[in-house]
């Protein structure tokens, strides 16, 4: 896990302020930004992929069953795939405490 | 080429080299239009991005949601440090120091370092002609900055920079045409996009990057903070502002004008302005105007199109 920044020291930075870690953004978890979370209803999924092609977090993974699920560590809850669903199976609901 | 015939998500390739954990707002469609490209690119690809929204949620220091190799540039240079990357690889593979490859080198910015402060240095990059693509994440505002106006935020927007009021009816210039001003560089290819269409998205930046020379590619990102729409929206309004022709997707190829989609019913500009908060002041008179403008440059397209054939 990469330190926050106010945690780092000069010393422990690369020349030029070089991130030599590819995709490392991983490690921050913006789904404690969400409010609302995506439930599928698998029954009524087509399989078609669209919520995997229109969501702007990548969070859609294809599940072993081929019916696609919202990563919920980084989904923000933004509906984008409630609302293009073809199908209508994806409804948001809210977060519970 | 290998063009999609069939429009399936399957077909589309299943890598991110723009990953998740970036910090951009909910319903954000210029981080779907990134991914969008990324997945055209793949990873053979060397990005410099100005500076902006995409460029401060996607690396804030020690985290970057990038996998491939990116460079951080000042609002204007984007397209001069991309020309001297492709000129340095270019001489270090005739001197044999790195393998012989095909490398996409890639510069992107927000209309507000395309269109208003790094007009120069591209403009200077396509005259000559380097091997890139030139690719501008049209939000139609600095949105990152606190949604202030650019030269290409629409007529009749209000933005905190031209607020609407009893004295004012938000921005009172007209966009400006960029893919335009790229046509009249005489560069082979220009395109416009939008990620609401992802599939004629992913095949233009194939095309761009495979084309020699420079291309440019004007991608159309709905802002749901900046727009004041719902962040479920985001996809409908890129698609509403294709389909009522006020964002027409063309391509220029060698100066040869495509309309890549038309739409099937013409819609009217109020169903694009209804229920975004920037132009919810607007009254019948402006919206006519607008409407008008629409209909004028929709018609100068269609006749560039016609000619082509």
């Amino acid at each position: 896990m990469a330190k926050p920044m106010e945690q780092i020291k000069w010393q422990e930075l690369e020349v030029g302020s070089v991130v030599v870690e590819v995709g490392n953004a991983l490690e921050y978890e913006t789904g404690t930004w969400r409010s609302e979370k995506p439930v599928v209803n698998k029954t009524q999924c087509i399989k078609c992929g669209v919520c995997w092609l229109f969501c702007p977090d990548a969070c859609i993974v294809k599940a072993p069953e081929g019916h696609f699920e919202a990563n919920l560590t980084y989904c923000k809850g933004c509906g984008i795939c409630a609302k293009e669903c073809p199908v209508g199976c994806i409804t948001m609901t809210g977060e519970e405490e | 080429m290998d063009r999609f015939s069939v429009f399936s998500s399957r077909l589309v390739d299943k890598s991110e080299n723009f990953t998740s954990g970036h910090r951009a707002c909910q319903g954000c469609a210029e981080a779907l239009a990134v991914r969008h490209v990324m997945k055209a690119l793949g990873r053979d690809t060397i990005v410099a991005m100005s500076t902006g929204c995409m460029e401060i949620i996607s690396s804030p220091l020690p985290l970057t949601a990038w996998k491939v190799p990116w460079i951080h540039n000042a609002f204007e240079n984007s397209a001069a440090v991309i020309s001297g990357c492709e000129a340095g690889m270019k001489a270090m593979m005739r001197k044999g120091i790195i393998p012989q490859k095909k490398i996409n080198f890639v510069a992107m910015g927000g209309d507000g370092a395309t269109a208003d402060i790094g007009m120069g240095p591209l403009s200077g990059a396509l005259e000559r002609g380097h091997d890139m693509v030139y690719i501008c994440y049209d939000n139609e505002a600095y949105m990152n900055t606190g949604i202030q106006r650019s030269s290409s935020t629409p007529f009749g927007a209000s933005t905190t920079t031209s607020p609407a009021g009893k004295d004012s009816m938000g921005q009172h210039t007209q966009k400006k045409n960029m893919p335009q001003i790229a046509v009249a560089h005489d560069i082979p290819y220009v395109a416009t996009a939008c990620p609401s269409f992802p599939f004629d998205l992913i095949e233009k930046v194939k095309k761009a990057a495979e084309m020699p020379g420079a291309a440019y590619v004007h991608i159309l990102s709905v802002c749901p903070t900046g727009w004041r729409i719902q962040p479920q929206d985001a996809i409908k309004y890129g698609r509403l502002a294709i389909d009522s022709c006020v964002f027409p997707l063309y391509e220029v190829v060698n100066g040869e004008y495509r309309l890549t989609y038309t739409p099937y019913r013409k819609l009217p500009v109020t169903e694009y302005l209804k229920g975004q908060g920037r132009f919810r002041h607007l009254t019948d008179k402006e919206i006519q105007l607008i409407q008008d403008k629409v209909d004028r440059d929709y018609q100068k397209i269609l006749k560039r199109c016609e000619e082509g054939r």
